[in-house]
């Protein structure tokens, strides 16, 4: 790849990382990410991979910019009240990174059209706020064979595990079914410390660059778990459910599924 | 100065760190392990810098040479990729 004076600033500390160079560079800015949502861990996700030169990053999301999501989703703004998120956030990262093409898709992941969706990208990042995409991502990444960088929050804790089809465990593994509606914390009880989705979104950010350049151990088979009030990281060994109902040999789930009723999603 | 051949030559004179270490590095990366890079700049600082982090990259630093007042002369064998 041939630099221009302005990429050669740009990516500069890239460049002189050993682990990256103007090779792994060149593999950035050649990547294909998708990222699911960009609300809370969507922000900060795109924002960093934009910052780092990926050269198309899609987001999906089916919402509008709300005056409650500006504590915590950091590239919308007062300015893009009532605008679709995935506009306001393409507005934000391309002034930061005209490099970067960014596709704003404005919809709702379902059964009949996520296969269709994620299949232009290399790898998928989760950052749903919800069991029902939550599910539907994973086994729609293992089905179609996709890397998966999931992310979630909630109050003051969040967690982030990286799934590769075929090689380590998946969502599945870790929770077999989503919990039922009853038991999902609803809109007045689920409150979320607004920093929390930076560090869960930057430790997702860092995943997606960990694979595209091959460098470094993925979140493969661990579940890391950071509690910001005790100022922890755990990390939670989560081997390949050789029954698992969707990853393994003979799985029992062959079709998405789509689990719509009842469940209440922090916006 | 010993007898070097150098594969690949560039000019980084006017470039300040680390540009003259990114320039230097990418120049290597599109060479072949075994061939030699010659590196002309006048960067003080940069003609010390620049040696010490290719050594550290794992690269063979032949010869370092003023060749005047202001300017230096590298040249950089690549050892690995």
């Amino acid at each position: 790849m041939d630099f221009t004076d302005d990429q050669l600033q740009r990516y500069s500390r890239h460049i002189i990382l050993p682990e990256v160079g103007g090779k792994g560079q060149a593999k950035i800015a050649s990547a294909k990410v998708i990222i699911i949502g960009a609300g809370g861990l969507g922000c900060p996700v795109g924002f960093y991979l934009t910052a780092a030169g990926v050269g198309t990053i899609a987001l999906v999301d089916n919402d509008d910019v709300e005056m409650s999501n500006l504590q915590r989703q950091i590239a919308h703004s007062v300015h893009s009240i009532g605008m679709p998120k995935v506009e306001s956030a393409k507005k934000t990262f391309s002034a930061l990174n005209p490099d970067v093409t960014i596709v704003p898709l404005r919809t709702r992941l379902t059964k009949d059209n996520i296969i269709g969706v994620i299949s232009e990208y290399d790898i998928v990042v989760d950052g749903s706020d919800n069991f029902p995409t939550r599910y539907l991502v994973n086994d729609a990444c293992v089905m179609a064979g996709k890397p998966l960088v999931s992310g979630a929050i909630l109050r003051f804790e969040g967690q982030v595990t990286t799934i590769i089809p075929g090689q380590g465990h998946c969502y599945r593994c870790l929770f077999e079914v989503p919990p039922p509606p009853g038991l999902v914390p609803s809109c007045q009880e689920a409150g979320v410390l607004g920093v929390l989705p930076g560090v869960i979104g930057g430790l997702q950010a860092t995943e997606v660059l960990k694979l595209i350049l091959g460098k470094g151990m993925p979140l493969m088979g661990d579940l890391l778990i950071y509690d910001a009030l005790k100022t922890t990281f755990r990390k939670v060994k989560v081997p390949k459910n050789p029954s698992c109902p969707v990853c393994s040999d003979n799985p029992v789930i062959t079709e998405l599924v789509d689990y719509n009723e009842g469940y209440c999603s922090l916006q | 100065m010993p007898d070097v051949k150098a594969e690949k030559k560039i000019d980084i004179r006017g470039l300040i760190c680390p540009y003259t270490f990114i320039k230097a590095k990418l120049a290597v990366e599109s060479m072949h392990v075994g061939e030699t890079l010659e590196i002309l700049l006048d960067n003080a600082e940069a003609s010390n810098s620049i040696p010490k982090s290719m050594e550290d990259l794992g690269h063979a630093v032949m010869n370092v040479e003023k060749v005047n007042e202001r300017e230096w002369v590298i040249f950089v064998r690549k050892e690995k990729e």
